[in-house]
């Protein structure tokens, strides 16, 4: 595999991969393609398979088979220390005891740059993040959100061509959370850097995202853009998963008609022979009750 | 479209992706087997010599030899016979006495009354098969040729015993009612002092998390006092309470101290701040809504007791009991100096083997001394981790109120109980400083001139610390370093299944039961690793692995509460993980890893079981000197050197306490901050 180019000029390509443990199946046949600089969200209900996912990337979960290839190498069983990415985990897993300054210095140790090279690279990331002066602190004097935006100056700092987001946001509170959300993706857009973010929230994908990959029992249900997978789900659980909706049962009673209960409503045009029941789903913003 | 579709329609694939290695995780695996492997060189090889030796049973088989005898001319009739005809012939030795040990020499002279090694008659002798071996000389001669020896030779010729394998040695051991006597000895004072230390301890703990008494921290001090000296030094105290010349030997009314009544005061003793320590976990994680329930539905003290105090507190006193049960049945110091002619299990090992050189019998009292150790443990191992399960519910902590009547009665209580500590002590180092018990009642130094008595003087006090230090070094760095890389290596689950199985083994394994095995492994001279035996490399070996399980145990507890994606964060930044482990790890773990080193330093200074089997007369211990010294009847300087075994392990604590509160401060700064 390795030195093929991807002739669709994808930068991380992920082949039917699977993964058990044990008798349990994690992810079951996942194929998908990310360009390079993309942002793309893994989304879906917690056990879906979407960190599982990610850590099989990031080579730090093998999977059980199916292939990972990234800037055109085959990275399969590559172990996670030969891999190009940075990640930041939900605990975000500062080391407690080294100050900002060493934590974010710790990956740029030993790769041939000199000290002042890496202090000049340490102080430019905290400017980045938007943390100047906070360099000599330990990780337990900042707050949740500042300690957020350490680990992702971190993982970001030996400039590698992936970044991996592992549920980034879920341990801050509410405010925070909305906040960061437009700094990291502003930051994203700044380095270019292809960006894979795990979320079970919604809004977050939808705001963040500029390709979802909404996933459910370790399948992928759909990948598209923010407004594909919500005006077009392709699935009942990808229309019933993401944003409100009401569900009905119907038949088909013409070339663009549905007939629920006795209401017969208009619809674009579908595939369904006459007759056959369906179901039919609508979005509360969708119905615009007219004056009488 | 469902699942089963799915995978109906894609045939999973069958090319299955095999991991490739990081150096990182070839290292973490090395080290794991080489840690894994001195494990199996210290623990379970030296077990698997123990019990095979169990069941070998050495005996002279007399049908192995044939021998022919010459006239006095030198000429050989062409008669052979079989030392066993000539045994039955002569009956110069029963059937039932050619069983001996695996280091049985029998001289062949004894066949042939009429032998003078000034005759000029020959000999010839030779093995029947290749079982059959003999000595002539000191040369061994195996195989069937035949051996032409004069009478002056010939009267050097030793025969060798040939080993079976079967139940013999046990057959033999329950049908000698002395040695099954000690069974039932031994479960008798386990019980007993069970019973005694687990209610003494638990009204103590009690009176320490349960009521607002005054000096508390005073009292908590006072009752880890015991873990501080050998179990045989309370011994040496009731001898000066209640021996023949005791202070107080008139509140005996005539009982004997010699025998279980002293081995259970001296039990509760030395097991009661084992017992202490884990009823007071217990009953500190109690829950202060549970009481305030008990409260508003009106319940009495009384019931709230038995209703919320003791089931929450049930999993500790559960795990106390099993602890002391373990801790009394597999002691030896105890016993041997208390025990006067009440026989237990693990003095007969001790006698059995160094009284009477019966390596064999010694193994099988050790197999029998495991059965309830590992059962004690088991037990112990399946409580705790309910225990735990207990923990992780969140409680609100229980606040005392004051009672001043009850508060002091408790006050009281835990006076008297430290008052038993600390005269237990006391008369120890009184006796220590006078001049001749209990008629010259003047002080004086005497008794620290352990040059002049047995038991290795000064210098066996010096090995001692050389020894501790040596095994809170060592150990803690093969400790710590395996339960980091059982606990954060990837994959190879197997492997780290079978490393954490033999980490907890140890804590099943009495202390003399390993130091026997030690001997059968160590000193069997075709074994490589001959060369460590009577050295100070096995005594630090043996501890180490002795005291493996607790220690293996912090070690782990204090890794699980790192974040478990250290490894990964600096993996996927490049780094080295020996980088993480120095620079992140260890500065992170380092009150665990004090806490793993004062451990073993202070168990080392009192250990006296394992090692007992293994020192040689360059490496004496001070708590083997104590023994030595009380057993040549030497008791005073016996008891001053126990205090300063006592004396060393305080300055030890104090040491660990400045490095633990000092230094600490400094190089974690960020714990403060948090």
């Amino acid at each position: 595999m390795e030195g093929i180019k991807d002739p669709q000029s994808s930068y991380l390509s992920i082949k039917n991969l699977w993964k058990s443990f044990g008798s349990f199946t994690a992810l079951k046949d996942v194929s998908l393609d990310i360009k390079e600089g993309e942002f793309v969200c893994f989304l879906g209900p917690s056990g879906c398979g979407k960190t599982t996912l990610l850590r099989a990337i990031a080579g730090l979960d093998l999977q059980t088979s199916g292939a990972v290839v990234q800037g055109g190498k085959d990275i399969s069983n590559f172990p996670a220390s030969e891999r190009d990415y940075g990640i930041v985990f939900q605990s975000y897993a500062l080391f407690p005891n080294l100050t900002i300054e060493k934590n974010i210095a710790f990956g740029l140790e030993n790769t041939g740059r000199s000290k002042s090279e890496i202090n000049e690279r340490v102080s430019e990331l905290l400017d980045l993040i938007g943390l100047p002066d906070q360099g000599p602190k330990y990780p337990a004097q900042l707050s949740g959100g500042q300690q957020q935006r350490i680990a992702l100056a971190r993982a970001i700092a030996s400039g590698p061509g992936l970044l991996l987001l592992d549920e980034p946001l879920s341990a801050l509170d509410a405010k925070v959370r909305v906040y960061l959300r437009h700094e990291i993706k502003t930051l994203q857009q700044k380095l270019g850097v292809t960006t894979i973010m795990v979320t079970h929230d919604q809004e977050e994908a939808l705001s963040m995202a500029d390709r979802i990959v909404v996933m459910n029992e370790g399948k992928v249900e759909q990948i598209g853009t923010p407004n594909e997978v919500y005006c077009k789900p392709e699935t009942l659980f990808v229309a019933d998963f993401i944003g409100e909706m009401t569900q009905f049962r119907g038949t088909i009673s013409g070339k663009s008609l549905v007939k629920i209960g006795n209401t017969e409503l208009n619809m674009v045009e579908h595939r369904f022979s006459q007759g056959r029941e369906v179901s039919i789903t609508i979005r509360p913003e969708d119905i615009i009750p007219l004056g009488s | 479209m469902n699942s089963a579709n799915i995978d109906n329609i894609v045939a999973r694939p069958k090319g299955l992706v095999k991991a490739k290695l990081s150096r990182d995780d070839i290292i973490m695996r090395g080290g794991m087997i080489v840690i894994a492997l001195y494990l199996v060189m210290s623990l379970a090889f030296p077990l698997y010599s123990m019990f095979s030796k169990s069941f070998s049973t050495f005996k002279y088989d007399l049908s192995k030899f044939e021998v022919q005898v010459s006239d006095d001319t030198g000429q050989f009739p062409p008669t052979i016979v079989s030392l066993e005809s000539l045994n039955g012939e002569l009956e110069a030795i029963p059937n039932d006495e050619l069983s001996t040990g695996s280091g049985g020499r029998l001289g062949v002279t004894m066949f042939f009354p009429d032998f003078s090694f000034r005759s000029p008659v020959m000999y010839r002798i030779r093995n029947v098969d290749n079982q059959g071996r003999f000595l002539v000389g000191s040369t061994l001669v195996t195989g069937t040729d035949w051996q032409e020896l004069d009478s002056n030779t010939f009267r050097r010729v030793q025969l060798r015993p040939v080993r079976s394998t079967g139940l013999s040695n046990f057959i033999n051991y329950f049908s000698t009612p002395a040695l099954f006597k000690s069974i039932q000895n031994s479960i008798f004072i386990s019980v007993i002092s069970t019973i005694i230390t687990v209610i003494l301890a638990f009204w103590f703990a009690y009176a320490l998390n349960r009521s607002c008494m005054r000096f508390k921290g005073f009292f908590r001090l006072i009752a880890m006092a015991p873990i501080l000296v050998p179990s045989l030094l309370p011994g040496i105290a009731l001898v000066y309470l209640f021996g023949a010349q005791g202070v107080i030997k008139g509140l005996l009314f005539g009982a004997s101290i010699y025998g279980p009544i002293g081995i259970i005061i001296g039990s509760v003793f030395f097991t009661f701040p084992h017992a202490f320590l884990i009823i007071s976990t217990a009953l500190a994680i109690s829950d202060a809504r549970l009481y305030e329930a008990a409260i508003s539905l009106k319940a009495t003290p009384w019931k709230t007791f038995w209703t919320v105090t003791i089931p929450g507190a049930r999993y500790g006193i559960i795990s106390a009991a099993f602890v002391v049960f373990n801790l009394v049945i597999t002691d030896f110091g105890l016993p041997k100096v208390i025990g006067g002619q009440f026989n237990v299990l693990a003095v007969d090992i001790y006698k059995q083997v160094i009284g009477q050189q019966n390596f064999e019998m010694g193994a099988v009292v050790s197999v029998v001394l495991i059965i309830p150790a590992i059962l004690a443990f088991a037990i112990d191992r399946i409580v705790q981790s309910k225990q735990v399960a207990l923990l992780t519910a969140r409680s609100v902590p229980f606040h005392p109120k004051p009672n001043p009547r009850v508060d002091s009665a408790f006050t009281i209580y835990c006076g008297l109980v430290g008052l038993f500590i600390i005269g237990m002590l006391g008369i120890c180092q009184f006796a220590a400083l006078i001049k001749f018990w209990p008629y010259d009642l003047s002080l004086s130094l005497n008794n620290y001139q352990f040059d002049k008595m047995d038991g290795g003087g000064w210098g066996a006090y010096y090995n001692s610390i050389k020894m501790a230090l040596l095994t809170a070094l060592i150990g803690t760095c093969v400790i710590f370093f395996g339960a980091y890389l059982v606990e954060k290596s990837n994959g190879f689950k197997t492997g780290r299944a079978i490393f954490q199985m033999f980490a907890m083994l140890p804590m099943a394994i009495p202390g003399m039961v390993l130091g026997l095995a030690y001997i059968f492994f160590f000193n069997n001279p075709e074994n490589p690793l001959h060369i460590v035996y009577g050295t100070m490399a096995i005594l630090v070996i043996c501890t180490v692995t002795h005291f493996y399980t607790v220690s293996h145990l912090t070690a782990v507890t204090a890794l699980k509460q790192m974040d478990k994606e250290f490894e990964s964060v600096s993996a996927s930044l490049k780094q080295p993980t020996f980088k993480l482990f120095s620079r992140v790890t260890v500065p992170v773990c380092l009150p665990a890893i004090l806490d793993i080193a004062i451990y073993l330093f202070v168990n080392a200074m009192t250990t006296v079981s394992a090692v007992v089997f293994l020192y040689s007369t360059k490496t004496s211990l001070a708590s083997i000197a104590v023994l030595n010294m009380d057993d040549a009847g030497d008791i005073a300087p016996a008891a001053a050197m126990g205090m300063m075994i006592f004396y060393t392990n305080i300055f030890a604590r104090i040491v660990h306490l400045i490095i633990s509160k000092g230094i600490l401060t400094r190089t974690q700064a960020w714990r403060a901050s948090g």
